[in-house]
């Protein structure tokens, strides 16, 4: 199973520069998901590594092999597209065949492969059906079945789930991560959608304006952002970012929030401001405790007003008046119904959990 | 808590009927104008019919929009088996087949040459792509009696003047700018990520047109098809400069068959014989015309 190596990609579009400088090592069997908002590179970046587009300067290997001025058959890929891209008028079982089109495969070795990517995918049944006749999701399989067929080690996916409905994407995340886990193959998985990104990556590429922004496991990127673009686009709903200012206290250092002090003493800081710098204080919706309660630890006590919630059924968050701003704090469901707008709720947050930037450079304090 | 199940919707008449709208004036206009174009086709076209089917002596009493009486089918067999065209006469029937000889070579080339030019131009990264376009489409208004002369001497430089084949390569290459434009229209709105998958599967660009790209064309082939035979049918000045003595297409000899008069001329038979030459592009499509349509939408709808 090989890995996967950009060096210094640069891509340009006429003046635009898309992606700039760019470098990243796939490991062998990796599942690593490209996330970003749109426009950020990462599907160019797919493309480029697919052979689709061509770079600018920058060199692509895949096990160990210089394919940067190879056409896309010959790369070792299969590709899984956003709108699946099945041959309308094949069948299903012509869609899988043609897969395999550039391989020069035998006959019984073509209907070997077909028959196991069919009945892995469970789409045997399907075989005979031309497109237009299947659903959304055995589509996706199909599609997910054109590419397994190429018994390639390295699968790319385009937001291939994007077209689904929430019941259907949740499932077919599943069986993506499972089919990653029996192939062992390496995985590059564009998305957008973060919720995709945690759940099946072993590792995320955060992307924006052509730039890695941060590329670490799941759980590294959800409890350390690196920055602050990072630090906004992962967490649903999304954390709350208030600037404040540094002040040097005899406790230690501080910084001031919406008219409350906050104990910064005990934050473990990569680099400590100085007094009198502009910070960015960063706290997720999720970490408040329940209103009332005492969290453990050195907390930060807050009591504002409510100004509405927001309930998802499972889940809800009150926005409390901060300042000019609005402070979003998970609160238990069945709490907030007996809250009114302009109740006075006490809430507190654990300063472990706090995150600390640099409010000029962006960068994680 | 209570369900509360939908019941069954009960047959009635709607609560609020909307109001028939009667005949206004303006209906009226516009039935009236409707009717003016219509009759401006349709008379002609009554007096070609029923003259057909005349004897010579009632024609020559001079009404005609009398109906044919008695009622004939020799003007109609004459024109077919034996009208004289110069001093041949051998009837339509000659000027048919070769129309159909023509057909045929020239549709596949026109066909071939056009969509394959119309997929590498849209779906296929070409160098100058634009520019070639801009150019082709340039040529397709350059009148055709501008470029007959220099085309008949390339033609009999390679041999084929004169011949069905010659025939066919003009067709071809006339009907090209615009054929070429029709599929590469249509091939620019087949969704991009179709060719990228055909590219990383196969890569090879004969295959994926023969096995891809041409089985999505149908409707398009459709039109182009109707578009082509009506037009090569049609054709006059092209089957008369490029068509040798026995290559003659229907359309050159019908209008021979009406020039030639010996005697008195036959309205009878040039009428029954400007009908047969009509009748092919008619039947194409009125078979195939509902594919013409459907080819026509199938670009602006998704679906």
């Amino acid at each position: 199973m090989p890995r996967v190596v950009f060096e210094d990609i640069i891509k340009q579009y006429g003046r635009l520069t898309v992606l700039k400088h760019l470098d990243l090592e796939i490991e062998d069997g990796e599942f690593l998901v490209l996330l970003g908002p749109s426009g950020c590179g990462k599907t160019t970046l797919l493309n480029l590594l697919a052979g689709l587009l061509d770079v600018t300067a920058g060199r692509i290997s895949i096990g160990g092999r210089d394919v940067t001025d190879l056409d896309p058959k010959d790369r070792g890929l299969a590709m899984v597209f956003q709108s699946y891209a099945l041959y309308p008028t094949k069948t299903v079982y012509g869609n899988l065949k043609f897969g395999l089109a550039a391989a020069k495969l035998d006959k019984a070795e073509v209907e070997r492969r077909i028959a196991w990517a069919a009945k892995l995918l469970q789409i045997e049944p399907l075989l005979n059906r031309k497109p237009a006749q299947l659903s959304g999701g055995q589509r996706q399989r199909v599609a997910i079945g054109r590419a397994l067929v190429k018994n390639v080690g390295v699968f790319l996916f385009d937001e291939p789930l994007s077209n689904l409905d929430a019941k259907l994407r949740t499932e077919m995340r599943l069986e993506i991560k499972k089919l990653h886990d029996e192939l062992k193959s390496t995985v590059v998985y564009v998305t957008h959608d973060q919720i995709e990104a945690m759940t099946m990556a072993t590792r995320i590429a955060v992307m924006d304006g052509g730039v890695i922004q941060q590329f670490g496991t799941p759980d590294d990127i959800y409890s350390r952002p690196h920055n602050l673009f990072v630090a906004g686009f992962i967490g649903a709903p999304a954390m709350n970012l208030r600037p404040a200012r540094v002040k040097s206290t005899p406790a230690g250092l501080a910084a001031n929030l919406g008219g409350l002090t906050l104990n910064l003493s005990s934050y473990g800081f990569v680099q400590a401001p100085g007094e009198g710098d502009e910070i960015v204080v960063g706290l997720r919706p999720e970490h408040f405790g329940a209103p009332g309660a005492v969290p453990d630890g050195e907390a930060i006590h807050f009591e504002l007003p409510l100004q509405h919630g927001e309930r998802t059924g499972g889940d809800a968050t009150g926005y409390l008046r901060l300042g000019d701003g609005l402070l979003a704090v998970r609160i238990d469901p069945e709490a907030i119904g007996g809250l009114r707008q302009g109740d006075r709720v006490s809430v507190g947050f654990p300063a472990a959990k706090l995150h600390i930037f640099d409010a000029r450079s962006g960068l994680r304090l | 808590m209570s369900l509360t199940i939908a019941e069954a919707p009960v047959e009635r008449a709607p609560l609020f009927p909307r109001k028939k709208k009667g005949i206004t004036p303006r209906s009226i206009a516009i039935l009236v104008f409707l009717a003016i174009c219509a009759a401006f086709f349709c008379v002609p076209l009554y007096v070609i019919v029923t003259t057909s089917f005349k004897t010579m002596d009632q024609i020559r009493q001079g009404d005609i929009f009398s109906l044919p009486l008695p009622l004939t089918f020799d003007a109609w067999w004459n024109a077919w088996d034996s009208a004289c065209s110069g001093i041949r006469c051998d009837g339509l029937k000659v000027g048919f087949w070769n129309s159909m000889a023509i057909l045929f070579p020239s549709l596949a080339l026109s066909l071939a040459l056009s969509s394959v030019t119309g997929y590498a131009l849209a779906l296929w990264n070409v160098k100058w792509a634009n520019a070639f376009l801009f150019i082709l489409f340039m040529c397709a208004f350059v009148p055709f009696q501008i470029i007959m002369i220099p085309l008949i001497i390339l033609s009999s430089g390679l041999k084929v003047y004169g011949t069905v084949w010659g025939i066919a390569i003009v067709h071809a290459v006339l009907s090209m700018p615009i054929l070429t434009l029709i599929f590469r229209n249509y091939y620019k709105g087949i969704p991009h990520e179709i060719m990228s998958a055909a590219m990383m599967d196969s890569g090879s660009f004969w295959r994926i047109f023969v096995e891809i790209i041409l089985p999505m064309s149908a409707n398009i082939l459709i039109v182009v098809l109707i578009l082509q035979i009506t037009s090569i049918w049609n054709d006059f000045l092209i089957g008369l400069t490029f068509g040798g003595l026995g290559t003659q297409p229907m359309s050159v000899v019908l209008a021979n068959v009406v020039i030639t008069t010996t005697g008195e001329a036959a309205y009878n038979e040039n009428m029954a014989a400007a009908l047969l030459t009509a009748i092919p592009p008619l039947l194409i499509y009125f078979v195939l015309g509902r594919f013409f349509v459907q080819g026509i939408t199938a670009g602006a709808i998704k679906g």
